[in-house]
């Protein structure tokens, strides 16, 4: 894999492989194919390709039935549309029912750009996490979504693969050891823990190496599946650190840092820091500014990281 | 219509799609074929259809048009510069950071903007909420929308169909930009929609088709919609996505990709007036 990789990209790779491994892996689409990179799962398999047309709800619906008759779908459109406008049908169709279709969603968070607010889901996380039955993963790069996405097809149940446009860096070889529903201890220091997920997991690995230097050492863990959360690597490093920051490309509030905020509150409450979108809409920007307009860089989750070793006992 | 009027049309329409080729180009992304297949449409209402107060967007009495096919904001947002609701300066800071042009339409940062769109199918609904609210109030402004032929295939526009038709909604005037393209192919291909004038008429709307890019069928359509009373109207029209940029006309392609510098030079030149200097 190269330095950088949109998830998006590897995502639409990985549908070529599970594609020829499973012969009921199916592919819909909302008119969006060639953003969400399954155009290349069409092009290979145009038998099994299905594109909706602009109608987000009966894409997913769709996707329900042919999971009902035993087939492995993945139903892809923008993370906004899809969690969005087919909020109800991913609820109702989906999850209740305990349907095995994979969502993966693509553009999600701020680095959608130039598109602005309209298009940047910054709530979807929270969303597809409050709804029983379904895991969500949230990648964070090219090698980790191609393992979510053989993950995904192997687990029998509903998934959220939360998925983004811009190439972003490679962080992890490929004998990256990814299990769902584990997050991946990515360094390890007694000071703080940096608990991140997707494009953030490389920044606070940056924001280690800033903290290092002034003596402050930084666990970095990787929280690629939100849900079902870690919870006990959560608490174990909670407990070991006494001060916890979370990062993630998503409002504060019901995503990354609202699930380990819950976790930590029952099992062991420290001092903690959220850092993501504060609570408004994106814009449009380039994905570098915006990244920098929101605070959401490495010099963020290091200055999020003084604050809280501060604050302890 | 006269001659005078379809000339002094024809040159709005030119400098609308000069400004979305040099507003597109600046900003390096965006939506060219949309905007152009709708920029005559855009044009008809803006100049001479719309009664408005640029120096008072929230006048009360204003007409509205609300443009449900977000992604054709550079059509608006060159109307409304020439309109004088902002200047045409900021019609090149697009997309950036600093600018209150965002992407997509966004009313709680551009005066003059109706309604914030992007999100494909939404416009509708909300156009019938003003209609309806024209009515309840007894004033005479009217709604006016346009949608894309490939945003006709998600539900809510035909939640709002049938809700506009319900409600006999004659102060609605909706234009469909039938350029025949999505995002994925032309729209036969991706999800048919046809027939299309039998599905709004029996939805119970008054269809009237026309070529959208003929001035003298848009006005005198506009007009018949005025008349007609106890329905809304459904202007079906006939446009090439791309229109006016030979290299863009009728092509998938650019649907959502900007010109290059060299590309914009070309368009620029094929659509007259001065060049564009650096
Ligand atoms: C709900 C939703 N789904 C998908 C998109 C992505 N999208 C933007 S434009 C477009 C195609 C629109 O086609 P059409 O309505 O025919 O517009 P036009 O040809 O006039 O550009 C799509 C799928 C969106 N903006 N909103
Ligand atoms: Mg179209």
């Amino acid at each position: 894999m190269g330095k950088n990789v949109a998830t998006r990209d590897a995502y639409g790779e990985a549908l070529l492989e599970v594609g020829a491994a499973y012969p009921e892996v199916v592919v819909l689409d909302a008119d969006l194919s060639k953003s969400t990179k399954t155009a290349k799962f069409a092009e290979r398999y145009p038998e099994r390709f299905f594109n909706m047309g602009i109608a987000e709800q009966n894409l997913m619906g769709t996707a329900a039935g042919l999971a009902a008759a035993g087939k492995i779908p993945f139903a892809s459109t923008f993370a906004i549309f899809a969690t969005g406008r087919a909020f109800e049908q991913i609820r109702n169709s989906i999850a209740y029912p305990h349907l095995n279709v994979k969502i993966a969603a693509t553009h999600a968070g701020l680095t959608v750009g130039e598109d602005g607010g309209s298009h940047q889901a910054t709530e979807d996380i929270a969303i597809m996490r409050a709804i029983p039955n379904l895991t969500v993963l949230v990648p964070a790069d090219g090698v980790e979504t191609k393992k979510a996405v053989w993950a995904a097809v192997r687990h029998q149940g509903p998934v959220y693969l939360r998925l983004g446009r811009p190439a972003v860096p490679v962080i992890f070889g490929e004998d990256y050891d990814f299990a769902l529903g584990r997050a991946a201890v990515l360094r390890e220091g007694d000071k703080v823990a940096l608990l991140a997920t997707g494009i953030m997991v490389s920044e606070a690995l940056k924001a280690a190496d800033l903290l290092a230097g002034e003596g402050i050492e930084a666990s970095v863990i990787n929280v690629s599946t939100i849900k079902p959360l870690d919870v006990e690597t959560v608490v174990t490093f909670a407990r070991r650190c006494g001060a916890v920051v979370t990062a993630e490309e998503h409002n504060i509030l019901g995503g990354l840092g609202g699930a380990v905020a819950e976790a930590l509150a029952e099992n062991c409450p420290v001092p903690m820091v959220r850092v993501g979108v504060r609570d408004v809409f994106g814009r449009s920007g380039t994905p570098e500014e915006l990244l920098q307009a929101y605070g959401l860089t490495a010099d963020s989750i290091a200055g999020a990281a003084r604050a809280v070793v501060r604050r302890k006992g | 219509m006269d001659e005078e009027t379809r000339k002094y049309l024809e040159e709005k329409a030119r400098t609308l799609r000069r400004h979305i080729i040099r507003m597109l180009a600046e900003a390096g992304s965006g939506h060219p074929g949309g905007s152009l297949s709708a920029a005559d449409i855009v044009t008809a209402l803006y100049f001479r259809v719309l009664r408005l107060d640029p120096r008072n967007p929230a006048w009360p009495e204003r007409d509205r048009f609300v443009l449900s096919k977000g992604h054709a904001a550079p059509a608006l947002y060159a109307a409304l510069a020439e309109r004088g609701f902002f200047p045409v300066e900021d019609l090149w800071g697009l997309r950036k950071l600093s600018s209150h042009l965002q992407g997509h339409p966004d009313m709680r940062k551009t005066p003059g903007v109706e309604a914030s769109t992007g999100s494909l199918g939404q416009g509708l609904a909300m156009a019938n909420g003003m209609a309806l609210a024209g009515k309840l109030d007894r004033k005479d402004y009217r709604v006016y929308a346009l949608i894309g032929d490939g945003e006709m295939e998600e539900g809510e526009i035909w939640e709002a169909a049938m809700a506009a038709s319900h409600y006999r909604l004659d102060n609605l005037t909706v234009f469909l930009d039938y350029n025949g393209l999505q995002i994925d192919g032309p729209t036969s291909q991706v999800m048919s929609t046809e027939p299309v004038e039998e599905k709004w008429r029996s939805f119970r709307w008054n269809v009237i088709p026309i070529d959208g890019h003929d001035f003298g069928q848009i006005l005198t359509a506009i007009e018949q919609a005025r008349e007609h009373l106890g329905q809304p109207t459904m202007i079906v029209a006939r446009t090439i996505k791309g229109k006016g940029v030979s290299f863009m006309e009728n092509a998938v392609g650019w649907h959502g990709n900007a010109p290059t510098r060299e590309q914009a030079q070309k368009a620029l030149a094929e659509l007259g007036g001065e060049p564009v200097s650096e």
